[in-house]
């Protein structure tokens, strides 16, 4: 019997139970779609991720005390604002060395108040970040030598305290009321781990020294001047800061390690949700199979009959073989079209912009029509060994 | 003298039924040549049907000769069995057995597609042999749509279309009344004189039997007589 012919008997025989092939396509579809959105969400999340970290820059080695994984606890960092200097002896370029101390707290201004990440920066943050300015000016030398209270808003914290008002040469007050003037606002730029990096408030680094009661930066970045650069940098920096605070440790670690180890991370998370998806691809299957024995034994007369009429084992087998795969490749494609349907849904309505990638529904496609094989195999091995006089008889 | 179309040489046939042995039958030799028309008549139970099983290549021989259009099938593979029922067999059932809301045409076509023969060349074999059995006009009718006696023509134009040298029925009339069955049994006969085709028929009615030029009694698995 010819393939064709096959695919004629196997559409037939699933259009006349319609409901049955419908719901049992259904484990089908539901376990596909479950793979294409988990993937699209694992390789969203990832890409979201690595977009972030590249937008920090490159060339850019950032510096903090203790061990730099995930899951480590932060180390307090026992850094000084002159370690700028000293490194930038180490480096040949203390202009490139750029310094943060975080600290959130509450920012006031007038009745508008918002809560955001407070800064304490040099002026060298412009050298080694792209962080372009919408209005005004950054943190100069003097702002910082000085201890002068200005700050540049994040556009976020612009827009809540200010709306569509230009904030600069206005005040504002942070944390127990300690009052600023805005001498800038940042461009918008995005996320980083979550974070809005628009909702960031920088002052001078002295200044934020003094406001929180401490003498203390928490990292330090550099910008190395060429990529080849790096590994001599980061060696430099850590050796010269190790002589400097006997038995602290520190690392140095750059954009492309700190993806590699995300990257790692993140491709776990993506095996782990496909793995999950792929169960209920096979419960799909499972239920593929079951309706294939409930169909083969319906329909053992019928088989009986092909038989006497010259129907050989392989042309059965084949006949409900290919019903098996209409049956799962038909719901997968359904499954296919439904998953990148709810991944566009997630991107529309979530922060995380699930990407379908291309070889998600391929392989979706391929594993569904190798289900209806895998599970399609048992009943349609025991359709084409009938004994024809014994399904003749059935009734 | 010719080659039979189907002979069969102390043939046994035995099941094994709960654990219990069963013999269907204990040693049956019986040659049917080709345009031959015969009736095997026997009570239930009697090995009637396990003999037709096996004349019909559905079933193979516990023991003894089992020659089908002059193959021993003891030497066929399954595949080789299912062939040379598909080219030498016509089988009409008593059921029936025509597939539902499969056209009549269809139906008659289905020998053909494990042929490997094209559509184009199955759909014009099949409107022949619905026009053979006087049913040229109920082409793209279901089985549903078809009284009783018209389902069993389209089952005897599907037993025809192959070509083959041999048609099996069993019990042909047995769903039938009795004016039907004698329609039925009238297109055999015609068939067998028109067409040559040697036709084996299975019943248990002396009446069905008659019309068969031969009529071969069987009995607990033996033949009992073989009457020309």
């Amino acid at each position: 019997m010819r393939l064709g012919e096959s695919f004629r008997v196997a559409l037939e025989a699933l259009r006349v139970n319609r409901l049955r092939s419908a719901l049992t396509m259904f484990g089908v579809v539901v376990g596909v779609a479950a793979v294409v959105v988990l993937v699209a969400i694992g390789t969203g999340a990832r890409n979201l991720v690595e977009n972030e970290i590249e937008g920090l820059g490159s060339n850019i080695i950032f510096v903090a005390p203790g061990e730099f994984s995930f899951g480590a606890a932060p180390t307090i960092s026992r850094m000084q604002l002159e370690d700028v200097t000293y490194l930038g002896r180490v480096t040949g370029d203390e202009g490139q060395i750029a310094v943060a101390l975080n600290s959130g707290e509450t920012v006031r201004a007038g009745r508008a108040q918002t809560f955001s990440s407070i800064v304490g920066a040099n002026e060298n943050v412009q050298n080694v970040f792209d962080r372009p300015l919408r209005r005004g000016r950054y943190l100069s030398r003097t702002d910082v030598e000085t201890r002068r209270r200005v700050v540049v808003l994040g556009s976020d914290i612009a827009r809540r305290l200010f709306g569509d008002v230009d904030p600069v040469g206005r005040q504002v007050a942070i944390a127990s009321g300690t009052r600023f003037r805005v001498v800038g606002v940042f461009e918008e730029v995005g996320q980083t781990f979550g974070q809005t990096r628009d909702a960031e408030v920088h002052v001078p680094v002295t200044t934020a020294q003094r406001m929180f009661g401490v003498d203390r930066i928490d990292f330090l970045a550099i910008r190395a001047p060429t990529s080849d650069d790096i590994p001599r940098l980061q060696k430099d920096v850590v050796d010269a800061l190790q002589r400097k605070y006997q038995g602290e440790q520190f690392s140095a670690i750059t954009q492309t390690q700190l993806l590699g180890t995300i990257g790692t991370v993140l491709s776990a998370l993506t095996g782990v949700l496909a793995a999950i998806a792929a169960i209920s691809l096979l419960v799909g299957g499972v239920g593929v199979s079951n309706i294939m024995l409930v169909s083969v034994r319906e329909r053992t007369r019928e088989i009986g009959l092909r038989k006497a009429l010259g129907a050989r084992q392989r042309d059965i087998l084949a006949q409900f073989l290919v019903e098996a795969v209409l049956l799962t490749t038909i719901g997968g494609t359904a499954g296919i079209l439904l998953g990148a349907g709810l991944s566009l849904t997630i991107t529309a309505l979530s922060p995380v912009p699930a990407a379908i990638t291309w070889w998600s529904p391929v392989l979706a496609f391929v594993v569904s029509a190798g289900v209806g094989i895998f599970f399609g195999v048992v009943p349609a091995r025991r359709a084409g060994r009938l004994d024809p006089v014994i399904a003749l008889r059935t009734e | 003298m010719t080659e039979p179309a189907l002979e069969a040489v102390d043939v046994t046939r035995t099941y094994t039924m709960d654990g219990v042995d069963v013999e269907a039958l204990r040693g049956v030799s019986v040659r049917i040549d080709p345009g031959e028309f015969v009736a095997i008549l026997g009570p239930s139970g009697s090995g009637k049907s396990t003999l037709m099983h096996l004349l019909g290549c559905l079933d193979r021989p516990t023991r003894g000769l089992l020659r089908i259009g002059g193959k021993d099938v003891a030497t066929l593979t399954e595949t080789e069995l299912a062939e040379l029922r598909n080219s030498q067999i016509g089988f009409v059932f008593q059921s029936f057995h025509l597939l539902a809301r499969t056209s009549a045409r269809e139906n008659v076509a289905l020998p053909l597609v494990y042929r490997g023969i094209g559509r184009g060349e199955r759909r014009r074999r099949a409107i022949s042999a619905l026009d053979t059995v006087g049913l040229a006009h109920r082409l793209d009718h279901r089985p549903s749509q078809l009284s009783g006696g018209e389902q069993q023509r389209v089952a005897i134009a599907r037993a025809l279309v192959g070509d083959p040298g041999v048609v099996l029925a069993d019990e042909p009339t047995g769903n039938l009344d009795t004016r039907t069955g004698h329609e039925v049994m009238d297109l055999l006969e015609r068939l067998n004189t028109e067409q040559g085709v040697a036709i084996v028929l299975v019943t248990h009615e002396p009446d069905v039997a008659e019309r068969a030029r031969r009529q071969i009694h069987i009995r607990d698995g033996l033949i009992e007589r073989d009457v020309s």
